[in-house]
């Protein structure tokens, strides 16, 4: 049972980083059209960062918040490469960020080498249902709650929000009425940025992050996306907290390295099972 | 207000629009008129910034425009409203109307983000405004309605609510009465004329050939992409070049009305 406890809370861990990266995933892809596979690049930058960072002495939050910010502002450098220039198809925006993503290992490699990075976290643990659970693993379930909390009340809330959320609807009509929605697209690049470097920051003092995880965090997290349609913030959520979970049963009762394969294997399905509301999607 | 001069667009070779020039007063409700094809919705596409001009110029109260993209065309004060749906599905009424005033405010998109007390005030009055626009149009009754699935004449007044929102200097209307019951109809010509009577220049660009002449002061009657004619409903309606224009292609339309 304890044993069950612990491989809950780590999915639920990993699942909450899936959900923040495929939260940017579909806020891009909801106001460009673009999937943006440098996504997971984001979330290893984040680690890095902010790893580098409080080494440096800088103390717990203030190191964090910066690395966030500064993922953003990467995010949004990432939009100006990938639909800076106007009129570019989505499609080629999509492999602009693929490419783009390359670059970032080059860049992590040269930066911070091969090894895998942990900053440190919230030491201790907390006995829930007999089982020892690390702090940091719930922190990163609350702070993603918090996340996504903010994220609907700025979407609902702030003229921002609804300038995107027009933008996304109706990128025409959005024009109409005088809004800039490649600076849209950017300031959604910029929030997925956001996003990301948030999920690596949160995750990796607890699983360790190295240049090559990018793309297990981008599947995972395109994985939850694709759950919630590359639309719904929420549906993705959930998505990205039972892909955890599957996960790290698997890893647990199974083997380890099929967690990759599982997300894959229900990424597939997802699509399959709802390709007819894709089209649907695309038609609107 | 609005000069369009000697503009040209031609598709492959194919003009839809040659030597188009026309003048619209402040304060004037110009009709645009013309058979299928005639070059009506590019010269509409050309003053909105959808299509750019080969050659000719377009300015808005002196200052030239034909470079500019949609959004800045917007925010100069030209308001559309197309013919087709071009409404924020999964918002209200009012919020549709809300971003149309919002994105012409002087408030930046980011500092209204952090909702400062100014921005609070400004929030109050856009919200203002927007209800104000919706009474205008006759849908304040619905405002808290989501957007989607109204029936068509009402988004068509939505979308006039919307464009009016951000207080434009020149309003245009691609073929506002297309698809619209004879009711409808009314209703949209008696908000049309309401509006201009307030004081707002319009741009009416229609096929509905009895509409605009019982609404225009003047009318540009175009044929094959060129001006036919300019001048007052009568004298447009009984110039030998435009019922030429009009038989045969148009004949049965423009007798219909």
């Amino acid at each position: 049972m304890s044993e069950f406890i612990t491989y809950l809370v780590t999915g639920i861990a990993l699942g909450s980083s899936f959900a923040l990266i495929g939260s940017g995933f579909v806020v891009v892809h909801r106001v460009t059209r673009v999937v943006n596979f440098a996504q997971g690049s984001l979330a290893v930058l984040g680690a890095m960062l902010s790893a580098s960072l409080l080494a440096g002495r800088l103390p717990h939050v203030v190191g964090e918040m910066v690395t966030v910010v500064v993922c953003g502002l990467v995010g949004v450098l990432v939009g100006v490469v990938a639909i800076g220039k106007r009129g570019t198809p989505p499609l080629i925006s999509l492999i602009v960020t693929l490419g783009v993503s390359m670059l970032f290992s080059a860049a992590i490699i040269w930066l911070w080498g091969q090894d895998p990075v942990s900053p440190p976290g919230l030491d201790g643990f907390t006995t829930i249902l007999g089982a020892e659970v690390e702090r940091q693993r719930l922190l990163v379930l609350v702070v993603t709650l918090v996340a996504f909390a903010g994220l609907s009340l700025f979407f609902s809330r702030t003229y921002l929000g609804k300038a995107l959320t027009a933008s996304a609807s109706n990128p025409f009509a959005a024009r109409l009425v005088g809004i800039d929605v490649r600076r849209m697209g950017l300031v959604a690049f910029g929030l997925s940025g956001v996003l990301g470097g948030l999920a690596g920051v949160l995750v990796a003092p607890s699983n360790a992050l190295s240049f090559y995880s990018d793309l297990p965090m981008a599947l995972g997290g395109f994985a939850a996306a694709v759950f919630g349609g590359l639309v719904s913030p929420l549906r993705t959520l959930v998505g990205g907290l039972g892909l955890g979970v599957a996960g790290q049963l698997t890893a647990g009762y199974l083997n380890g390295s099929y967690q990759t394969e599982v997300a894959l294997l229900l990424m597939m399905v997802i699509m399959i099972a709802r390709s007819r509301s894709f089209a649907h999607e695309e038609a609107k | 207000m609005l000069k369009v001069e000697r503009v040209s667009k031609h598709f492959g070779g194919v003009y839809a629009n040659r030597d188009v020039s026309l003048d619209v007063a402040e304060g004037e409700l110009r009709g645009v008129i013309g058979p299928n094809g005639a070059g009506k919705s590019t010269l509409f596409n050309l003053i909105a910034g959808h299509l750019r001009p080969d050659a000719g110029s377009i300015s808005l109260a002196g200052a030239h425009i034909d470079r500019l993209p949609p959004h800045v065309r917007a925010r100069r004060g030209v308001a559309i409203v197309f013919q087709g749906a071009r409404l924020f599905a999964g918002m209200s009424l009012l919020q549709n109307v809300m971003v149309g005033a919002h994105a012409q405010s002087r408030a930046g998109l980011v500092s209204a983000a952090f909702r400062p007390p100014a921005q609070r005030r400004e929030e109050r009055e856009i919200r203002a405004t927007a209800e104000q626009c919706l009474d205008r149009v006759g849908l304040l009754e619905l405002a808290d309605r989501p957007a989607e699935g109204l029936p068509l004449g009402q988004q068509r007044r939505l979308q006039v609510a919307r464009a009016l929102a951000g207080r434009p200097r020149l309003l245009l209307l691609d073929e506002p009465a297309s698809g619209l019951r004879a009711a409808e109809r009314t209703q949209l010509a008696d908000l049309i004329r309401e509006l201009n009577g307030a004081g707002t220049t319009i741009l009416l660009v229609e096929h509905d050939v009895g509409m605009v002449t019982s609404l225009a002061h003047r009318i540009t009657v175009l044929d094959l992409g060129a001006v036919i004619a300019d001048g007052t409903p009568a004298e447009v309606t009984s110039d030998p070049a435009v019922v030429k224009a009009y038989l045969g292609t148009g004949a049965d339309h423009a007798a219909h009305h």
